[in-house]
């Protein structure tokens, strides 16, 4: 019966394309939510654009990983039949959105991450996922950019902002870390330079926040920002709602064409 | 329907002199002669606004219309459909974003325009005030709510205002897709289980009236679209608009294997139209009173967007602000030192 979730055996590239189109497929629900309700039309539509620019890097990836997986399964297989503990995003992606201040700390935290992630990826031994890095990373670039450049207006704007702001970013810093851990099956991949190590790529993150938050005039948590478990599909509450929303017409019609 | 904004009769009678005369007289020369009025031109204060009024509810149509879409985003039932509702509804608000800079080319900002709807003095298109119940009514609005759009828009590249008709333009080419995407998500459902084909039924009967009132009121009770037509803002009417549509779509319908929501409707060999049944314009009237199913809650989302951004768009301005100042701060710092 198709509402059944699919089964995986999860090969090492099989969990590192899941890991990279979980994220996109996430932050991008989440994005979208703000669809017609954000703080002027012109963010009503680069939030769009960035949730579409997410959804889009997802429907490549899956695509690649039905490939992987080689038994015939689609993108909507990957994003609409497996559980929330198959889900392989890391947990601040899945935050939800909060106020624009959160929105925009989860986005500099994330965008900081995987655009250095997408620009080292374009050399990968892996000719499909080069191939996704390459016109990520532009993509990313442009998500970088505008989040920081808000992250700057809120917090060099007024007293609100400021304490708003800076409320978000010490509630996000914790999910913040987990982007680059790594576990011992993505280590071959590295080796074979098909992946690229992500705690390779803290100290790029940690200039950009550097950067971003001495010009937005706000104080770096301290605090190792420990939590994780994302990758292994322990996730926070909030997944398990997002799946209801995104899945509930694959899974109350069995099979169905849309 | 966007037109809607047509009917409703102005207050102002203007005043006319015989100097005023004789530049409504050449104004008007012009526009017979189909040159493009121009943002700097001269024009009658009622055409000005007449033109804003359109204009700006056609901009809340779309900014109020991104919120029935908006609904399904995340539920949308594939990747492939939720990547192209996300761009529908981005679309609208680019519409949205537009339609208000042509609206300031007459002299009225875009917040004055979106206080005027979130006040409730400006109206929005009727037909958003509908909820959307399922996600075949993604279908049924692209395909009957864009579509008649269309049947209004297509004549409105044509306007005299050179922005507006020039916006329209692209607007038009956009919704043309919509109504394409639309039909295909019913044709989609049409030829899928059984409960996905109901799903479609009961989507056009819920839209297929509103979508008539869109229109506006009978010709015979509208009462600005004289002026509008000498203008040539307007070139067709409620009724001959409202006709082309039902013309066009009834086909469509039976090509589904749809039924539509109405016993008279027939087919008039001898004239070539489809003629439909009585329409209920208490209901048309209820819903422009701002008693419609959804009216309140619509109004709501807007003021509630609006209102949690303020702090937002202060911090912005005081950001902005502060730069200018340093930036000014430190040409004096370089002139000083030179």
């Amino acid at each position: 019966m198709s509402t059944t979730s699919i089964a995986l055996a999860e090969s090492p590239l099989l969990a590192l394309v899941l890991r990279r189109a979980d994220d996109a497929l996430i932050l991008g629900h989440r994005l979208s939510e703000w669809c017609g309700h954000a703080p002027m039309l012109e963010e009503d539509i680069a939030l769009a654009n960035i949730a579409l620019d997410c959804v889009g890097q997802a429907r490549a990836l899956y695509e690649y990983a039905a490939q992987v997986d080689g038994r015939g399964l689609t993108e909507d297989d990957f994003a609409y039949r497996r559980e929330a503990h198959q889900y392989r995003n890391c947990l601040l992606v899945e935050q939800p959105n909060g106020d624009f201040a959160a929105t925009i700390v989860r986005q500099v935290l994330f965008s900081a991450f995987i655009d250095p992630y997408w620009r080292a990826m374009m050399g990968s031994a892996d000719a499909a996922l080069a191939a996704v890095a390459a016109k990520a990373e532009k993509e990313t670039a442009y998500h970088l950019r505008h989040a920081a450049e808000w992250l700057i207006r809120l917090g060099d704007g007024t007293a609100e902002s400021r304490a708003r702001v800076q409320a978000a970013l010490d509630d996000l810093w914790p999910y913040a870390g987990e982007a680059f851990e790594s576990d011992p099956a993505e280590a071959g991949l590295v080796a074979a330079g098909i992946a690229v190590d992500p705690a390779s790529l803290r100290p790029a993150f940690d200039r950009t926040i550097a950067r971003v938050l001495e010009e937005a005039t706000l104080t770096r948590p301290t605090g190792s920002g420990a939590q994780s478990g994302g990758r292994r599909g322990r996730h926070s509450e909030h997944l398990g709602f997002i799946l209801a929303d995104l899945q509930y017409l694959q899974r109350a019609h069995p099979g169905a064409v849309w | 329907m966007y037109t809607q904004a047509l009917n409703a009769k102005d207050a102002v009678v203007e005043a006319a002199g015989p100097e005023e005369a004789g530049r409504n007289g050449r104004f008007q020369a012009r526009v017979d002669a189909e040159e493009r009025i121009e943002p700097n031109d001269w024009m009658p204060e009622a055409y000005r606004r007449t033109l804003v009024r359109q204009i700006s509810q056609h901009a809340h149509s779309e900014i109020v219309g991104m919120l029935p879409e908006g609904n399904w985003i995340t539920r949308a039932p594939s990747l492939k459909r939720k990547a192209a509702l996300l761009a529908k509804v981005q679309d609208e608000a680019g519409h949205g974003l537009y339609l208000y800079a042509a609206a300031e080319t007459l002299g009225t900002s875009r917040e004055e325009l979106v206080d005027q709807l979130l006040s409730g003095k400006a109206k929005y298109s009727s037909i958003f005030n509908y909820p959307t119940l399922s996600w075949a009514d993604i279908g049924a609005i692209g395909w009957l709510v864009d579509g008649a759009a269309i049947m209004n828009q297509i004549p409105l590249c044509r306007c005299s205002y050179g922005p507006y008709a020039r916006a329209m333009i692209r607007i038009c080419k956009e919704e043309s897709f919509h109504q394409r995407q639309g039909y295909e998500i019913m044709l989609t459902l049409c030829r899928g289980t059984p409960e996905q084909k109901a799903m479609a039924q009961d989507a056009l009967n819920r839209w297929w009236w509103p979508c008539l009132m869109m229109f506006g009121p009978p010709d015979a009770e509208s009462q600005h679209s004289e002026q509008s037509a000498q203008w040539k803002i307007k070139r067709f009417s409620n009724d001959e608009l409202r006709q082309k549509f039902v013309d066009a779509t009834v086909p469509q319908g039976h090509h589904l294997g749809l039924t539509f929501p109405d016993p008279d409707l027939t087919y008039d060999e001898a004239a070539g139209h489809w003629r439909f049944g009585a329409i209920d314009w208490e209901e048309f009237r209820q819903v422009l009173a701002g008693n419609g199913p959804c009216n309140r809650q619509r109004m709501k989302q807007r003021r509630d967007a609006h209102a949690a951004g303020a702090w937002v768009r202060e911090a912005a301005m005081a950001h902005a602000e502060k730069r200018a100042r340093r930036a000014r701060e430190a040409t004096g710092a370089v002139a000083a030192a030179a």
